[in-house]
């Protein structure tokens, strides 16, 4: 070998074997967003209806929940614009169901890149998120559309949408995501378990009814869940100014404290969990 | 190098100095994958707790675990350029060692370095989502080798024209055929054009044309310095790329340095080991058995064995390695001018060689063994056998009444000769026969 040759060796460097994130950031962003698309286009252009099929399921729910809540129950009847509030919280909530559910199951599906290379392991469940938030971006403009017909004024509060609220659910969704993709691996109930516990948040989110029809102990519970803050100033702020926003509901700003705590702690466990678990995800599969 | 001349086999008798240099250039070149003592045990549990509910319904059962030493404390070097082999039997610990490598799987202790590029080839594929198009796939994979998307991208073409795959490229993986998926995958290997490529068990699979595509690339990448770690089975493949080799057994390197020395390695070890086991020792049982014709039993077998040089038993012989043998037997009846025929037969009964021997006596003397008195056979014969499976039996004869002759056969052994390469017939004999082209004779 040439001397040139030789100098053009690169230098030994440490291998750190399988992680969460590694093999160079540009890598990660590419391959995350790669995934992403790649699965959003699964998903839309697979089925004979493509992406219609992701604005259908909300809309039908939203369907039958408007009767459900109008005219059978007729609760909805006394609140302001009542089935925007209700299409803008059940797309919004979407989101964060069918993201960690999908999410849930996303490493195990994935068994044939993750047993056969060193992909760095929490771009899976990362990508699942990204598509959740492609399908809520398209979905969020129909809901626009709606809100725009059914008369509701554009307000300034909705920039704090994509200012606030979104990054929060972000945050939250990519946590509970991680960590369930990583526990499924060694448990396989969790895909049940979590479909049945994301359905009882669903109606224990605020996302049916204003956190303001519960009273004494039902609503300083529902405050725990951190879901519950997104919803209520989302009402404010997308679709009734005139809604009481967090701190009135509250009552308190220590009311969500638990709340805050759970939010944090769940960002952080699931992150070191996730990376406990990355280097022997392959092994457990 | 491309001027080079190119010897298509290591083992040829006159390359005219290519394996000399190329040894040369190796040993000179840097050190581009290193492993220092690197340890791996699998903790593998008796009972797998799958869910939570198994664990709600017995909250108070441990689980206990087995642990499985894979690798106790491997370490080696690669030198740039160098093609070099892992061989050892299924569960040795060697893909682990593969997969450590590749940063599938975590070491426990111990270090791994490694320079450059690296592309893993791992259970005849390279990491497909069976869920999307193969065209997404490929450039998916090349983002994972390194590349950018858009360089992903235009290495598509290449790849697929290699899979000879053109037509496929918008399908999803999962309809596939398994074959038209590893296509896609050695393709995107070999177009990954990365420094270093890490080759787990590719040889054996695929029909024909597949095959010979395998040989090219491998003695294409020889040739052009790729660094290339492959875990085989295949004796050959080692025998014929690799410029060092490594056997692991237990998770210990056993062997390692010259590919022929391993290659020698593994089969005494793997034959040991398949001649231990008993299928294998009532299979010889049978075939001694039926080595075995009573036609006029007048002398009973005591004991037989094979033996090596130190004397002791053996069941496998090495190929080229005498058979020494030593049996003892037992006459029921008086026999008068016995004759020990000996004679080798292959497991399908085909005879392959034979000799006799009659009792050493005293000349002008009838040579008789009395009913009772045992008779021992020993020595030591050259062994021509190619590798397979054979018995040794032995025909003994007496003069019976009225001048004719009784027969009996006894089988003395049945055992197995291990070596390399494809056996073109039941020997091997030494062959000085040259083929060449014929100076200015050209039509």
């Amino acid at each position: 070998m040439s001397p040139e040759a030789a100098a053009a060796t690169p230098e030994l460097e440490v291998v750190h074997g399988p992680r969460a994130i590694g093999g160079g950031r540009r890598r990660f962003v590419d391959l995350l967003l790669l995934t992403a698309t790649s699965n959003f286009r699964k998903a839309f252009f697979g089925t004979a209806l493509g992406y219609a099929w992701s604005l259908i399921r909300p809309l039908l729910l939203f369907g039958v929940l408007l009767v459900v809540f109008t005219r059978i129950l007729r609760v909805g009847s006394g609140i302001e614009n009542y089935p925007m509030f209700l299409l803008f919280n059940i797309v919004f909530f979407s989101f964060f169901q069918e993201t960690t559910n999908v999410a849930t199951t996303a490493v195990v599906a994935q068994e044939g890149v993750v047993r056969k290379t060193q992909f760095p392991r929490l771009v899976i469940p990362l990508s699942i998120v990204l598509t959740g938030l492609f399908n809520l971006g398209m979905n969020l403009i129909a809901v626009l559309a709606f809100m725009l017909a059914f008369g509701i004024e554009p307000m300034w509060s909705w920039l704090l949408f994509p200012l606030v609220l979104l990054p929060v659910m972000v945050i939250l969704t990519t946590s509970v995501s991680i960590a369930l993709s990583a526990l499924y691996v060694r448990r396989r109930d969790v895909g049940i378990i979590w479909s049945v516990m994301s359905m009882a948040l669903f109606y224990g989110s605020a996302v049916l009814i204003p956190l303001t029809y519960a009273t004494g102990i039902v609503r300083d519970l529902m405050l725990i869940n951190p879901l519950v803050p997104l919803f209520v100033q989302a009402h404010k702020w997308m679709i009734d100014p005139d809604a009481p926003g967090l701190l009135t509901v509250a009552d308190g700003w220590w009311h969500l404290l638990p709340a805050a705590l759970i939010f944090v702690g769940v960002a952080i466990w699931s992150l070191w969990f996730f990376n406990r678990e990355a280097p022997r995800i392959a092994e457990e599969l | 190098m491309s001027g080079e001349t190119i010897s298509l086999d290591r083992t040829g008798s006159d390359d005219g100095g290519v394996a000399e240099r190329r040894a040369e250039r190796i040993a000179a070149a840097p050190v581009v994958l290193e492993a220092r003592d690197v340890h791996k045990t699998f903790h593998i549990p008796d009972q797998k707790i799958q869910s939570f509910k198994e664990r709600a319904v017995h909250p108070f059962r441990r689980q206990h675990f087995r642990e499985l030493r894979a690798l106790n404390g491997i370490s080696l070097e690669i030198r740039k350029g160098e093609f070099f082999g892992i061989v050892g039997r299924n569960g040795s610990g060697k893909s682990t060692l593969l997969k450590i490598l590749a940063s599938i799987y975590a070491a426990d202790s111990g270090r791994i370095r490694m320079a450059g590029t690296m592309a893993p080839f791992i259970e005849l594929g390279v990491g497909f989502n069976p869920d999307v198009t193969a065209r997404e796939n490929v450039i998916l994979n090349g983002v994972m080798m390194g590349l950018t998307p858009d360089q992903a991208r235009e290495r598509l073409d290449a790849v697929f024209a290699f899979a000879e795959l053109e037509n496929f490229k918008e399908l999803q993986l999962k309809n596939y055929s398994s074959g038209m998926v590893v296509r896609l995958a050695f393709a995107v290997m070999v177009q990954a054009d990365t420094d270093i490529l890490l080759i787990d068990e590719v040889l054996a699979v695929g029909d024909a044309s597949f095959q010979q595509k395998c040989a090219d690339v491998f003695h294409g990448m020889r040739d052009s310095g790729k660094t290339v770690v492959l875990v085989t089975h295949d004796m050959a493949a080692v025998e014929t790329y690799c410029d060092r080799a490594m056997m692991i057994h237990d998770g210990d390197v056993i062997a390692e340095g010259d590919p022929d020395e391993v290659a020698r390695s593994y089969y005494r070890i793997n034959f040991e080991e398949a001649a231990a086991n008993p299928e294998a020792v009532a299979m010889s049982e049978d075939a001694l058995n039926a080595a075995d014709a009573s036609i006029d039993a007048h002398t009973e077998l005591v004991e037989a064995e094979l033996l090596d040089e130190a004397g002791d038993p053996i069941s496998n012989v090495e190929q080229g390695s005498p058979l020494r043998f030593r049996a003892l037997l037992e006459a029921r009846e008086e026999l008068r001018n016995p004759v020990f025929s000996f004679l080798c037969s292959s497991r399908n009964g085909t005879h392959v060689f034979g000799f006799r021997r009659t009792l050493t006596h005293d000349e002008d003397e009838f040579t008789v063994v009395a009913p009772g008195q045992r008779v021992e056979l020993n020595g030591t014969v050259a062994n021509p056998l190619a590798p397979g499976k054979y018995v040794l039996s032995c025909w003994i004869s007496r003069d019976a009444e009225r001048g004719e002759v009784a027969f009996q056969a006894v089988g003395l052994a049945a055992f197995m000769v291990y070596g390399g390469g494809q056996p073109l017939g039941l020997v091997e004999v030494e062959a000085e026969v040259e083929a060449h082209t014929i100076e200015g004779d050209r039509a």
